[in-house]
């Protein structure tokens, strides 16, 4: 694209205070924005139905006050010009909310699995529930998938598209205040869904559990997110976008288009925080499996695998290894994802013909999943001794192992005879985590690890022994993980099912529930490791910023070798 | 050769790039979803459903906001262990007032969709606050604040009407005596007519404490009407197969 009105870089002492500043557009609508904000939530606290929306209204209102002084104090202190867009004929990039988010997914990350390892403890000693409403089981739970897969996954796909996006386009981020408006405003979403699930806030829809507010909130902060990305794409010096920026739009995409037909409800009032779904019963449940297996597919699995196909080649430092199979699977993959939904409601009340469409596209997205994983590991080709010598690179690698693995499973569940021993079992469970901590988890660290010293300019990790540590710790207790899932949902769905000799059914429910217990608690340790795993790396992060070594040039990176 | 050069054409330009992925992700989603919407054979004909009364309502809303549905399912597939366990395989029809649905989707404890009638109300009250004093590997959390906890019933006519403008056939009569009906339904005098308003109604002092109407009240009006609306001695398998 012909971007080349290029702003000259800022000259000399452009301080505060220097003449010709005023108020940008954004500055102004924002600002006057977040006081409207502020005296509506007040309003809106003083009359709210329950406590527990008079607290959110409350959180809006001090999040809107204190946007409104963020925007005053940035304005005193910035220069009057904008940013440059180049510097030396380089572009200048906007890092800033990339380090933010890159820093809160780690917070996030280290909450969620936290989060995780209590439930888990409380499924093998009930005692941990505490008879307090606020951390029993029902509400920790969607914490804890929130926490993961929104809180920690989504900082980091804003942090690493931000970075992609920017890198791939050889442009400076589009927007002035929009990235920060973005990043806080999503994180402030966050903090009202994650507070609100422990308050008894929530729609009781799995993975869509924020109520009718929080969901408007997200529409806002998810629009600007798409138009940043877009206007940077827009103003790209490359003539392609970059296959990762593919995934990441169809993933920002899609998961407004699923967050918007899933969450179609009515607020009781304005001042209550109920409402109820306009879908009902069966067309809901379907709605839902809709928005939740694609939330997997698009949140998780695309996202992911924008991550993939830019932060693998760079570690390599080889090209992605083919290209047409990036466009083979690239729409492959969109258009089969959306069908799969159904196979989570094999032999319920869903009319058949929807569930074998279900099962069907199920068993054919094996194929556009195992060309991305093909797609990523054959980028390895010439580099594979880097795995001896890069546990940054070995990290990444074994995400995508265990992406081909949970994408296999996957299928195999989704078969209609399998699925009615592994359905409501904890194998589903185990499925679940060998794709959310194997991959998600793996790649996301994989690309901290990366983006950290490229963000902060330092030369390199702390310490790369405590990257090959993280990753064997937090391996063996992915590995003891899913193994006990397996084992425990298997045994579980057997017993269910299982005759005695004169036709009675075998057991009771409470004797299944007794079988899982010493699972649970091994399920419980390979949590724990995974989680000390992240702490050797939130150590190792801290350290590697807080180094005094000076950065060198970080704008250093070899560019990209163009996909063949 | 060419064909793979043409697909620069999303390469270079985001809005067709765009389009290209809402083109492809809307074909799945509208095959699947939009027949359950005009298919008659999708919701079962069955006689005796209704919607929640307000006090069951209240309850079901109560089920959701302590995330029950993260352990109990409502949904007993067509599966021969399940019928046998849980009674006969749910119907759509069963669920069609649900907002949301709370099928659920795994089982950390038993199914609930006919839990219904199985139980006495003081198991459920002595269950509901301490599980593993009725059955002792439970891992159920002990939820004993539902029976300290007054019922606000002030916003139940607001709910209804909400649900109402969705479709379901609450009428103006029941929306203006939400409030009252909800209060006769969890007391040991005479409802009046809130049968006439809600057929198959039970009412009663659920919770077993005079006076206040409590939260334990309404979850236990809900769990004990789930499953038991549509009598499966007259309901005919065969008419329904789809």
């Amino acid at each position: 694209m012909a971007q080349s009105a290029t702003i000259p870089a800022k000259g000399g002492s452009g301080g505060p205070g220097a003449v010709g500043k005023s108020l940008t557009v954004g500055e102004l609508g924002l600002g006057l924005a977040a006081v409207l904000m502020a005296f509506f939530s007040i309003y809106v606290a003083a009359k709210a139905y329950t406590p527990e929306y008079a607290f959110h209204a409350y959180v809006f209102a001090a999040a809107s006050i204190a946007a409104v002084f963020a925007i005053g104090n940035r304005y005193m202190n910035r220069d009057a010009a904008p940013p440059a867009q180049f510097i030396d004929g380089k572009p200048n990039y906007n890092y800033g909310p990339i380090k933010f988010s890159t820093l809160i997914s780690l917070f996030w990350g280290v909450a969620g699995f936290l989060v995780g390892l209590i439930i888990a403890l409380q499924l093998a000693f009930p005692a941990m529930n505490f008879d307090l409403p606020w951390i029993s089981f029902g509400r920790l739970r969607p914490l804890h998938t929130s926490a993961v897969i929104f809180a920690f996954g989504g900082n980091v796909l804003l942090a690493t598209s931000f970075y992609v996006v920017q890198r791939t386009c050889r442009t400076r981020l589009a927007g002035d205040l929009a990235p920060w408006f973005v990043v806080l405003g999503y994180n402030l979403f966050i903090v009202i869904a994650g507070t609100g699930y422990l308050l008894g806030i929530t729609q009781g829809k799995e993975y869509a559990e924020p109520e009718w507010y929080s969901d408007l909130w997200l529409t806002v902060v998810w629009v600007v997110y798409l138009l940043v990305f877009l206007a940077t794409i827009w103003k790209r010096e490359e003539p392609h976008i970059y296959v990762a920026n593919w995934f990441y739009i169809a993933f920002i995409v899609t998961i407004a288009v699923l967050h918007l037909v899933n969450n179609t409800t009515v607020p009781v009032s304005i001042f209550s925080p109920k409402s109820y779904i306009v879908w009902s019963g069966v067309q809901d449940a379907m709605v839902q499996w809709w928005y939740g297996h694609n939330a997997v597919g698009f949140f998780l699995t695309a996202g992911f695998l924008a991550i993939m196909y830019y932060f693998v080649p760079k570690q390599a430092g080889r090209p992605v290894y083919s290209y047409r199979l990036s466009i083979i699977h690239f729409w492959a993959l969109i258009f089969m994802y959306i069908w799969a939904g159904p196979h989570h409601l094999h032999y319920t009340a869903l009319p058949d013909w929807a569930q074998t469409l279900g099962m069907v596209f199920s068993i054919m997205l094996w194929m556009p999943s195992w060309g991305g994983m093909i797609n990523g590991l054959m980028t390895l080709s010439g580099a594979w001794d880097k795995l001896r010598t890069d546990p940054v690179l070995r990290m990444l690698v074994v995400s995508i192992a265990f992406y081909g693995m949970s994408t296999f499973e996957g299928p195999l569940m989704s078969v209609k005879v399998v699925n009615s021993l592994s359905h409501y079992t904890d194998w589903t469970i185990g499925h679940v985590h060998s794709g959310a901590l194997g991959w998600v988890g793996f790649v996301s660290f994989g690309a901290i690890y990366c983006l950290v010293p490229w963000l902060w300019g330092r030369k390199g990790l702390y310490s790369l022994k405590l990257v090959n540590w993280h990753f064997w710790v937090s391996t063996i207790g992915i590995v003891v993980y899913i193994t006990s899932m397996w084992v425990a949902g298997i045994l579980q769905g057997l017993m269910w099912r299982a005759y005695t000799a004169l036709g009675f059914l075998e057991y009771s429910f409470i004797e299944t529930v007794d079988a899982m217990h010493p699972f649970y608690i091994i399920r419980a340790i390979g949590g724990g490791l995974f989680l000390a795993g992240t702490l050797i790396m939130v150590w190792n992060i801290y350290k590697t910023i807080a180094s005094p070594e000076p950065a060198e040039s970080p704008l250093g990176n070899p560019s990209l070798v163009p996909a063949e | 050769m060419s064909l793979w050069q043409k697909h620069a054409i999303f390469e270079k330009n985001s809005i067709i790039l765009i389009i290209g992925v809402l083109v492809m992700i809307s074909i799945g989603g509208l095959v699947e979803i939009l027949p359950l919407f005009y298919l008659k054979s999708t919701i079962e004909k069955v006689e005796g459903l209704r919607p929640y009364t307000p006090l069951e309502l209240a309850g079901r809303n109560i089920y959701v906001r302590e995330g029950c549905y993260t352990c109990h399912s409502q949904m007993i597939r067509s599966l021969r262990d399940e019928v046998e366990r849980y009674g006969h395989y749910s119907l759509a029809a069963e669920s069609m007032y649900d907002h949301p649905f709370q099928w659920g989707s795994k089982r950390n404890g038993p199914d609930l969709a006919r839990v219904g009638a199985k139980y006495s109300d003081e198991w459920h009250r002595q269950h509901l606050a301490d599980p593993r004093s009725l059955v002792p590997g439970s891992i159920m959390p002990s939820y004993p604040w539902l029976a300290k906890t007054e019922l606000d019933v002030s916003h139940l006519g607001e709910d209804m009407n909400v649900l109402a403008l969705e479709g379901t056939p609450y009428t103006a009569d029941m929306i203006t005596k939400a409030a009252a009906d909800a209060k006769a339904q969890a007391s040991d005098e005479d409802p009046g007519d809130l049968a006439a308003r809600y057929p198959k109604v039970i009412a009663r002092n659920f919770d077993g404490r005079p006076g206040a109407v409590t939260e334990a009240d309404a979850l236990i009006a809900y769990l004990q009407m789930l499953g038991t609306l549509v009598d499966f001695k007259i309901y005919d398998d065969k008419a329904n197969l789809r």
